[in-house]
């Protein structure tokens, strides 16, 4: 195990060269000199030389692609043009707001799609089961927009359920009072997808020999599907969930920006209108190097709780 | 008498795609869903030809004109008076300082005879009217043209790229599979949607061939994988063996023998990814990346509604809404049925 797990970490140094070398290519060749960008920011041209020098814009191509990577490296990537604070503060401000939004996301829409597909499944075939899956296609074909727009004037603005925007620097009122409504919809847009997929899972594994087994020895019906196929079938509802995790470091954009919430999100969309490239380019590397390492997790859990995998 | 049996026996076995076509005719939700497609593509081909909804930026009705249907409905539902005398300001077309006014009156004199009478504005239309008074059934129509050519031009840019690297890294193996496959890993571990701002960031330019160009560079990871996959399993198949017997050059084994084997598979990845480009486009011209201003999209179209919804007026977000579900509804039916179709080791 710990062989594969070494190997693994050994094989992520090509991928993350490649992710540092397109990062590097997009931004640096493709976005050409930063001067234009630059001189939109700044009126102060000793300002613009300097982050020319920092970023090594006079020197060579190569030069350059060096000082990327002793950023990456020393997890340093200077300071954000627009506002001056440093790239890796903007993260730890902005973070805790994405997650305390993302996390209870994250463990609710799993909870109900996991407990939405065991029941479809349960029923597969029925009209309930048809209707379920026909209402989930029409909900999915729904632009997440919508879903925002109405949600928040209907609920917020129009009925005063919850605030309509706003976020506060006391976590129990963010997660009671101002998270509620961003997380009720993104459960909307969220559940239909998960649920479709989680019963994909859990039909793979009703039709197995061990099912029969099961039902041929006597055991009722919710302790084969709660007991027996449940346990399978979140084999890879375990994977899924692991593999987007790094995904909360992302936040929700839409939500951010449409709820006033000071999360990552925001701030990315924030960075790319304002061709603010530190904290993009800070975003993009960070985020790969997580999404390599929790794939690695989650391949590992997945040998771990089902022995029959053979990791090479 | 032999070479008799021999001559007439000889029994044509339908082609895999007679197969898939007997297959997808039984299945009525697949048939239904394709004829909806078909009409909604019919509609994107008659407007880019022109011939309709080419006149969506007149303005046809007064500001904010409710649809004809919902009037009374709209009073009543809301029960306050203050849907009917619009106190916030409403700037309309006049009140807007307009760069080209000048020319723009002299091209209306051009083309119509000074006497002639201005239309008169309507006050109720079928889908009603924006803030500008333009009909949005029109604007609807003209968006559905641009956000469904986007996503098809996306969609087409993103299976040609996973589909060609996909056959050659599966064909040739080694350093080319090798290569292949690290740019997968790279750009499989950076989440589409970061990848796809950031290259609007660098890009920095609106516009439709942005998003297009977006959207296609970033999606062909998952076709590329499939492909790859089925050009290994095709590799040691016997006919292409065969093939390899008599003679066959690399590329007509890969295309000519393979391909139309495993394009099914294209077929379906192309429909899935026409589906998630026309949802990227709309959330990219929202966030001001994609569709410009002066164009419209319903990505855009949501933009604008979303001011409107503020007061109360909620026609256009609907029309939105409801094009782009029936189209999107009936293209993803339409790719689980065309799946159910082409793969034949799927059991009714």
């Amino acid at each position: 195990m710990s062989a594969y797990v070494l190997r693994r970490l050994w094989q992520m140094i090509p991928t993350l060269a490649g992710v540092i070398l397109l990062v590097f290519f997009l931004f640096n060749w493709i976005g050409g000199d930063p001067a234009y960008v630059l001189a939109g920011l700044f009126s102060n041209q000793e300002q613009i030389d300097s982050i020319r020098a920092e970023l090594g814009l006079d020197q060579p191509l190569i030069v350059q692609l060096w000082i990327f990577v002793k950023q990456v490296a020393t997890f340093d990537f200077g300071n954000s043009w627009t506002t001056g604070e440093s790239v890796a503060s903007i993260f730890a401000t902005r973070l805790p707001a994405s997650l305390t939004l993302m996390v209870p996301l994250l463990i609710i829409e799993t909870l109900i799609a996991l407990v939405l597909a065991v029941g479809l499944a349960w029923v597969r075939g029925s009209s309930i089961d048809r209707g379920t899956m026909v209402v989930f296609t029409g909900l999915m074909s729904v632009s997440i927009l919508v879903f925002i727009i109405v949600g928040q004037n209907v609920l917020a603005y129009r009925l005063g359920w919850f605030p309509v925007q706003g976020w506060s620097d006391d976590f129990w009122k963010n997660l009671t009072t101002y998270a509620p409504l961003p997380i009720l919809l993104g459960l909307v847009v969220s559940i239909a997808p998960n649920t479709r997929l989680f019963r994909s899972f859990v039909l793979d594994e009703v039709d197995q020999d061990y099912v029969r087994t099961a039902r041929a020895k006597g055991l009722s019906e919710p302790r084969v599907m709660f007991i027996h196929v449940l346990r399978n079938a979140l084999i890879p509802v375990i994977t899924f969930v692991i593999s987007h995790i790094p995904t909360l470091l992302l936040g929700a954009f839409l939500l951010e920006r449409f709820f006033g919430i000071p999360g990552v999100g925001r701030e990315i969309i924030l960075a790319v209108e304002r061709s603010d490239f530190p904290v993009i380019k800070a975003v993009t590397i960070y985020v790969a190097i997580a999404t390599m390492i929790f794939n690695l997790i989650g391949d590992v859990l997945y040998r771990l709780t089902d022995p029959r995998v053979q990791l090479r | 008498m032999s070479s008799t049996t021999i001559q007439t026996a000889p029994v044509v076995s339908e082609g895999a795609w007679a197969l898939a076509w007997r297959r997808f005719k039984s299945d009525r939700v697949g048939v239904w869903s394709a004829v909806t497609v078909i009409l909604s593509l019919a509609l994107v081909l008659t407007t880019l030809v022109g011939s309709l909804a080419s006149d969506w930026e007149k303005e046809v009705a007064v500001s904010n004109a409710p649809p004809s249907w919902a009037k009374q409905d709209m009073q009543g539902a809301d029960g306050s008076a203050d849907v009917q005398p619009v106190v916030l300001y409403e700037p309309s077309p006049s009140d807007v300082v307009d760069p080209i006014a000048a020319q723009w009156e002299l091209a209306q004199k051009a083309v119509k005879p000074a006497g002639e009478k201005v239309n008169a504005l309507a006050t109720h239309l079928p889908m009603g009217a924006d803030k500008w008074g333009r009909d949005v059934l029109a604007k609807t129509i003209k968006g559905a043209e641009t956000s469904i050519l986007v996503g098809l031009a996306a969609a087409l840019m993103a299976t040609v790229l996973g589909a060609a690297l996909g056959a050659v890294s599966g064909w040739y193996g080694g350093v080319v599979d090798d290569l292949s496959n690290w740019l997968y890993n790279v750009f499989h571990s950076i989440p589409g949607i970061l990848l796809i701002l950031a290259i609007a960031a660098v890009l920095n330019t609106k516009g439709t061939m942005a998003v297009v160009l977006i959207l296609g560079t970033t999606g062909w990871t998952g076709t590329y994988r499939l492909m790859r996959g089925e050009y290994l399993k095709h590799r040691n198949r016997e006919y292409v063996r065969a093939a390899d017997a008599i003679g066959a050059s690399n590329n007509r084994r890969m295309f000519v023998h393979i391909l139309p084997n495993v394009s099914h598979v294209i077929l379906v990845q192309f429909s899935l990814l026409t589906v998630s480009c026309i949802k990227a486009e709309v959330i990219l011209s929202f966030l001001g990346f994609g569709v410009p201003v002066d164009g419209v999209s319903w990505g855009t179209m949501l933009t604008e509604a979303q001011n409107d919804l503020l007061v109360g007026k909620w026609w256009q977000l609907l029309s939105a809404t409801v094009a782009m579900s029936i189209f999107v509804t009936a293209l993803s039916l339409l790719t689980d049925s065309l799946r159910d179709a082409l793969d034949p080791k799927v059991i009714h």
